[in-house]
């Protein structure tokens, strides 16, 4: 029987439950210009949750409801930056969602329900829970890409991402069933001690390739990626933001925890996998990426080449590769937001900021964000000073210390193939002319632009001094 | 006479092969309503093998919930969906063999399910409600209010979110459609929409304009 000690386990999660309940009856009765009280009760949610996160972490791993949800120091790393990112998704939106119209209670609880999803999900010590986790994240995503009704790309986009994201779900549930059927137990820590007892067979086996399928379908990786570009040129632009961010750490979350907490043993037959999955993500994403216009859409292809880098850490199956891993998958996280962020500040009421010529020139008008966009670009692409080298780096080290030093030089090459489209950009927005109307940051919301600041000065700090939070990655892994 | 456990495992590959079939003739087939009917084969057949592995509380749950409710709701929309009349009533016959068919198959699948029942087969497995000496349906409570509580809580959140996410996708003003405002009309100042003006019951005599006798002249 759960007791008090299991709910307190649960703290976070809980308290958010019941948060976003509160949030949605208070949308339901302000009044539609007191919107912005929502909006910064949403925020201070997230941060009250963000605070119980790390206020509660365990120093060792702790279980409740019989082994359903396993709270440890990995899985709440994962949490702290998914309420991170979401706080800033939801700064970043407001102006955008006002001028357009758009700024409804909605928006805001169907985000947080996501985010409790993943919460759930990374903590989850049952095949079930993940399975549940899973979907009330996807479930919301529909659901926040298909909010823009009178767009008929985000209704087709809605559409295609429901539609393969079922049939996705229903791969990854058969494929638990098949390992079910084999091991008899869907208790990840059974599972993980039936496999080390040897009882590895062709069942579970098959079982496994159907959930690398909903992996990858969830981190977006080649030949599981043909969501990713409608989808994210189809949603309105906060809502790519948060599936760019938010969901890609839940996809590392879903990984780690399938394939460390329960299906570690099988590592032999999943390694050869992904190694083959990161390097036709980052071989199509790079490639596809160069003949891009739309920038939301470039990147979306670089989303697909960065989830070939990450899957290169989780290809090392050790701790040391899932740490380095996390570090890029929140590495990766913080670096969309600042592109995402910069082409949300740029947005104006009756201007989409859609094409990349759509940049010309920003840095005559807003010198400042042009820098943020160079320096979210230079870190995407990996250049020495900046956050994204360092990750790219300890993904490569894992990869070449697993063995696979062919999956390590196809990646060095890739990344140079993609700096060409990182730099077009960095060429458009500083030697190009600006046109009539055109690039400008004209939000005068003052914490867009501080949080953005912040958030790009981020890369360049944590860029040069990322000791500590690697070491926060390596410890929640149990290495020194 | 045939051996009751080889009879219940032919049953258990015959309701295997049909839900299969079935469910490729829910995908395949072109007329909606067939493909409709497929699927009550399909859950009906499901239900049969859940009966077999002694779930009986799932198994009628399934067919009470999907078969008897939702198939049925399934049925209605894609019936409606050709307003035509006189369709509808050539439909009723045009279907007829194809939910004869299903009709019979199902009652065959009841008939074998009494014949593995009546033989005494032996369980496929061991049976966790047996073995806690309960009845099916008290165990299955004990086990989803118990160890699979989270998972319960969570799949009720999930609803919940689909509710919020419908009533979020559905309820927004479409320009042109011409409802009605509730709360506008009960909140409407009867000064609005009515002026009253007061007048003297005698028409005070209206002085000549000088204009009207200027006008022949000019």
């Amino acid at each position: 029987m759960p007791t008090i000690n299991d709910i307190l386990v649960l703290l976070p999660e809980f308290y958010l439950v019941a948060a976003a309940c509160l949030l949605l009856l208070m949308d339901a009765f302000i009044k539609p210009e007191q919107r912005g009280t929502l909006h910064w009760c949403s925020i201070v949610v997230l941060l009250v949750a963000i605070y119980l996160v790390i206020a509660g972490q365990p120093d060792v791993t702790v279980t409740a409801f019989g082994n359903m949800f396993i709270r440890d120091p990995a899985s709440e790393i994962i949490k702290v930056f998914v309420l991170l990112c979401t706080v800033l998704v939801f700064i970043f939106s407001r102006p955008y969602l006002i001028d357009r119209k758009r700024f409804v209670g909605e928006f805001y609880t169907l985000m947080i329900f996501a985010v409790i999803g993943v919460m759930l999900m990374v903590s989850a010590g049952n095949l079930v829970m993940i399975y549940l986790g899973l979907e009330m994240l996807t479930l919301s995503s529909y659901a926040l890409v298909a909010l823009n009704r009178d767009s008929p790309l985000s209704s087709e986009a809605a559409i295609k991402y429901f539609v393969l994201g079922a049939l996705t779900s229903g791969m990854l549930l058969y494929g638990m069933s098949m390992v079910y059927g084999a091991a008899g137990t869907l208790d990840l820590a059974q599972l993980h001690e039936a496999i080390a007892q040897g009882t590895v067979s062709r069942l579970m086996v098959f079982g496994l390739i159907f959930m690398l399928v909903g992996i990858a379908f969830e981190l977006g990786a080649a030949p599981f990626h043909m969501w990713i570009p409608d989808v994210y040129q189809g949603a309105s632009t906060p809502v790519t933001t948060f599936i760019a961010s938010v969901s890609k750490l839940a996809a590392f979350g879903l990984a780690w925890r399938l394939l460390d907490t329960g299906l570690a043993g099988l590592s032999n037959y999943w390694q050869p996998m992904l190694a083959v999955i990161s390097v036709l993500s980052m071989g199509i994403g790079n490639l596809v990426a160069l003949v891009q216009t739309n920038i939301k859409r470039m990147l979306a292809y670089s989303t697909i080449a960065h989830m070939g880098f990450l899957l290169m850490g989780i290809t090392n199956a050790t701790p040391g590769g899932y740490a380095s891993a996390m570090f890029y998958a929140i590495c990766y996280a913080l670096m969309s937001t600042v592109a995402f962020g910069v082409v949300l500040a740029m947005a104006r009421a009756g201007f989409e900021c859609e094409e990349i010529s759509d940049l010309k020139g920003l840095n005559e008008r807003s010198p400042w964000f042009a820098g943020m966009m160079a320096i979210s670009m230079f870190s995407l692409a990996g250049v020495p000073p900046l956050f994204g080298f360092y990750a790219k780096y300890l993904v490569l080290q894992a990869a070449i210390n697993a063995g696979y030093l062919w999956l390590a030089i196809c990646g060095i090459v890739m990344a140079i193939i993609g700096l060409w489209y990182y730099l077009h950009v960095i060429k458009v927005m500083y030697f190009d002319q600006p046109e009539e109307g055109g690039a400008t940051v004209s939000a005068s919301d003052s914490s867009l632009r501080v949080v953005l600041s912040l958030n790009g000065l981020a890369l360049l700090a944590l860029g040069v001094y990322w000791g500590p939070l690697l070491g926060w990655c390596r410890r929640s892994l149990g290495l020194s | 006479m045939i051996d009751p456990n080889f009879f219940q495992l032919i049953c258990f590959y015959a309701f295997g092969a049909i839900t299969v079939g079935a469910a490729i003739a829910v995908i395949s087939l072109r007329n909606t309503v067939h493909a409709v009917l497929s699927l009550v084969l399909t859950f009906f057949s499901t239900a049969c093998i859940w009966m077999l592995a002694e779930a009986e509380f799932l198994a009628v749950a399934l067919i009470v919930v999907y078969v008897g409710a939702v198939m049925v709701l399934f049925l209605f929309v894609v019936m409606m969906l050709d307003i035509d009349q006189v369709k509808i009533r050539e439909g009723f016959v045009r279907f007829l063999p194809v939910g004869l068919v299903v009709a019979v198959v199902m009652l065959v699948e009841m008939l074998a399910l009494i014949g593995v029942r009546a033989m005494h087969a032996q369980t496929l497995g061991v049976n966790p409600a047996t073995v806690a000496g309960q009845s099916n349906t008290a165990w299955l409570g004990t086990a989803l209010y118990t160890h699979y509580l989270l998972p319960f809580e969570v799949a009720a959140l999930i609803l919940t979110v689909g509710v919020v996410a419908a009533v979020a996708l559905t309820l927004r003003q479409r320009s042109g459609s011409k409802r009605q405002m509730a709360a506008e009309q009960v909140a409407v100042d009867p000064r609005a929409r009515v002026r009253l003006v007061k007048m003297d019951a005698v028409r005070p005599p209206v002085a000549e304009p000088p204009a009207a006798s200027e006008e022949p002249k000019a």
